[in-house]
């Protein structure tokens, strides 16, 4: 009996413990149906704005909206000018420099390269009116916050092209005034779609199909879906908005974070629970981006200027996506690309204005993104790298800020004039720095996170996707070891040695062994 | 004269099937996690081979207690009486029709070479697979400063021991399948190892009371 009982024990044991780690534990399901019925309630309108008399006059100009505003908003008009939506920078800790103040005023990116100087065009997603020049600009003046671009609820608000942040005249400011509310993603993504002067030029992941997307394109915000706004995960208080690019910022605070609401062990699978702490929810999640519309990946500004029978043209594409344009050069779009891969610790670092470029012989990173697999707070994430030539003097070995707008000819603007030696002086004074008079162009690169354009579960990244040898969505990142990428070299080849030698050594043992039992029964 | 003799009992066998089938098992997934080939998938492959592990890790902690209790492991103490005989069996002798040198026995079952070779899995390539297996398991990535029971930087130590050791166990199960068949004829150990009996010399026939017991119990 005792010799049946031990390997019944035995078996039994070994389908306990086979069932206990088949059977998913499902608490997937359940945290999803939590999250999702807390996002269900729908956003009601506590007040109705028609109701107000103070909304009920004749506006004539955007700013008697905006008073209007604060006389029962009170306090609100501080918050707004403490944010970088209004001051266009805001205090940042920059590894290497100390306390900056970052953002649009002193950095330079490689799109349109800066805002100085072109101030009546680039103001278009400023949330004030009348910023002409950021420099000049009243900071202080709370009738000129614009509150209607983030609070209109008709859909029909629109800033003026090339005004400073003037709305378009055209628009009825009394019946935007009286239906307003939370924003909307048609708020956030007029200005934050567009970025870099064209739908998804900048991000990638963030771009008009985003206004009303399908849950194909972002599982988060699919109108046949959760139907989710921006301002659902970029949880705001006090107008100070959670989560920002890392163009214009540099530190590891305020981030929206997809943990904040799936924590950061979401999944029933303990292995893909640990790989959290390496690899951003996103690495996997955001398989592709640009999924509908193409995204600007390479801008060669040295081609701008170039006219044909003295007069600016453009080609297009045959998805009608802008090749080239006179005034900014030649362009290289992307669509359904799969992201490139850095460390990230949610720190970075940046080019400003004036800085010396030593090394010009590989491409400068405007916004180098800190991390290393040895960095406790590092993981994983996917960026798309936005690739440039742009304008630099090679004498004085920085940047250059060109003027590129202006409204009249003969101002030194490059869009008017088409002359980058008078667009670069012109631009140069602008924010006093000095211009050699010589003009090269150098790479330079941008890291821009991809954090939207989430796919579903279906489609996330499978692991076979990194964990192979050839062609890793991580073969670039090469600090640590990753099962099936990874092996040693000597391991391998001493490993397979001993395997053929054993094999061949078996192989000719039992032939000869064959051989000679026939010789012998030959002989006997 | 021969006589048939019992001597693997069941338990016994079953450990050393359940060991095979788990060794393949883990091989096949484990050199699929390897990245050298795709067969299960890749997270099936990983759930698999964590299963297998922990089934093989009961079956070594039961053959552990019954190698103690039935003083088994006296088998595998290393000898180097007859060593050379052995090897020259294996380099000469078997071509000729040679007689084994060293004779089966049930107290006795393993020759000098297979003493040494088990000893050598038992003691350093099994331990090896075991307990970088379960580091590979159960390491963490060091945390923000906090206590953790088991950080370590990376698992790439662990990864190359384990590895290394999971080449080495494919070398022996090569040379093992092959070497099933050096028996008294063919097929005489596979059936030994299946059945539990074996033809030995008729001299050193079992005086194991404990032994002809369960034989007798088989019988009824
Ligand atoms: C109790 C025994 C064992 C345990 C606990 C164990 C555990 C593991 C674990 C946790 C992994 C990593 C999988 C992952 O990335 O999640 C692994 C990989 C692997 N295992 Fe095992 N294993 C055991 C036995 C074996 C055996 C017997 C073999 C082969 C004969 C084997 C071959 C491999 C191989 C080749 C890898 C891939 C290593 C690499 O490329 O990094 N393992 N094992």
């Amino acid at each position: 009996m005792k010799k049946i009982v031990i390997p019944l024990v035995l078996i039994g044991l070994v389908i306990l413990s086979a069932i206990s780690f088949l059977t998913s534990k499902n608490t997937e399901v359940t945290k999803l149906a939590v999250l999702k019925e807390q996002f269900d309630k729908k956003n009601v309108q506590h007040v109705d704005h028609t109701q107000f008399a103070e909304l009920k006059k004749k506006f004539t100009s955007p700013q008697q909206v905006t008073e209007a505003c604060i006389v029962c908003h009170n306090g609100r008009a501080q918050e707004i000018m403490q944010s970088n939506h209004w001051n266009w920078e805001r205090a940042e800790y920059v590894k290497g420099r100390g306390i900056v103040y970052l953002g649009k005023r002193n950095a330079i990116n490689n799109f349109c390269i800066g805002t100085e100087g072109n101030e009546m065009s680039c103001a278009k997603c400023h949330v004030g009116y009348g910023m002409s020049n950021s420099k000049t600009f009243n900071y202080n003046d709370e009738s000129n916050i614009d509150c209607l671009v983030c609070h209109d609820n008709s859909e029909t608000y629109a800033k003026a092209q090339e005004k400073g942040g003037a709305p378009d005249p055209n628009i009825d400011l009394t019946n935007i005034a009286q239906h307003v509310g939370k924003p909307k993603r048609t708020n956030c993504g007029v200005c934050h779609f567009f970025g870099g002067g064209g739908n998804n030029v900048k991000h990638g992941d963030l771009e008009k199909s985003m206004f009303e997307p399908a849950k194909s394109v972002d599982v988060h915000m699919g109108t046949d879906g959760m139907n989710l706004q921006c301002v659902d995960c970029h949880k705001t208080e006090n107008h100070m908005i959670s989560g920002k690019m890392y163009s214009l910022s540099s530190m590891n605070r305020n981030r929206a974070l997809c943990e904040d609401c799936h924590t950061e062990s979401p999944h029933d699978d303990a292995i893909l629970n640990k790989h959290t702490l390496k690899v951003a929810c996103q690495t996997c999640h955001i398989p592709i981006y640009a999924k509908v519309n193409a995204t600007k990946i390479a801008w060669d500004w040295s081609t701008a200027g170039k006219l044909k029978d003295g007069k600016p043209y453009e080609e297009d594409d045959a998805e009608g996506n802008h090749t080239f344009l006179s005034i900014k050069g030649n362009f290289t779009w992307g669509k359904n690309l799969k992201p490139d891969y850095v460390w990230f610790n949610g720190t970075a670092g940046h080019y400003l204005l004036g800085d010396k470029v030593a090394d010009t012989t590989k491409p400068l990173v405007l916004n180098p993104l800190y991390g290393s697999y040895n960095d406790v707070d590092s993981k994983i994430i996917p960026v798309k790298i936005h690739r440039a030539k742009q304008p630099f003097d090679p004498v004085n070995k920085i940047l250059i800020q060109p003027k590129l707008y202006a409204e009249k000819v003969g101002e030194g603007a490059l869009w008017k004039d088409f002359n980058w030696e008078t667009a670069s002086e012109v631009g140069m004074k602008d924010v006093n720095l000095p211009f050699s008079g010589k003009i090269s162009f150098i790479k330079t690169e941008m890291y821009w996170p991809v954090n939207h354009m989430v796919s579903s579960k279906e489609n996330t990244v499978k692991c076979n996707e990194c964990h192979t040898r050839e062609n890793s969505r991580l073969a670039g990142l090469n600090d640590f070891y990753m099962p099936a990428r990874d092996f040693s070299p000597v391991i391998e080849t001493a490993g397979k040695a001993v395997l053929l030698f054993s094999f061949l050594l078996v192989l000719a043992h039992g032939g000869f062994r064959i051989f000679s039992s026939r010789k012998m029964k030959k002989k006997g | 004269m021969k006589q048939k003799a019992y001597i693997y009992r069941s338990f016994e066998r079953f450990w050393h099937w359940m060991q095979a089938l788990s060794i393949f098992f883990l091989a096949a997934t484990g050199f699929e996690i390897h990245g050298s080939f795709t067969f299960f998938g890749y997270q099936n492959a990983v759930k698999y081979h964590n299963v297998a592990a922990y089934t093989f890790i009961i079956l070594i902690v039961f053959a552990i207690f019954w190698h103690f209790t039935t003083g088994e492991w006296k088998q595998y103490l290393p000898t180097t009486k007859h060593l050379k005989a052995q090897i020259n069996f294996y380099l000469i002798g078997i071509f000729q029709n040679a007689p084994h040198p060293t004779k089966k026995t049930v107290l006795s079952k393993l020759n000098p070479l297979q003493k040494l070779t088990y000893l050598g899995l038992k003691i350093l390539v099994i331990p090896t697979m075991v307990i970088s297996g379960l580091l590979y398991m159960f390491y963490r990535y060091p945390q923000k400063g906090t206590i953790e029971g088991l950080n370590i930087g990376t698992i790439e130590v662990i990864a190359l021991f384990h590895t290394a050791a999971a080449f080495l166990l494919m070398a022996f199960v090569i040379v093992h399948l092959y070497l099933i068949t050096t028996g008294a004829t063919i097929t005489s150990n596979l059936k030994a190892m299946i059945t539990g009996y074996e033809e030995l010399e008729a001299h050193e026939a079992p005086e194991n009371e404990d032994l002809k017991n369960e034989k007798n119990e088989v019988e009824v």
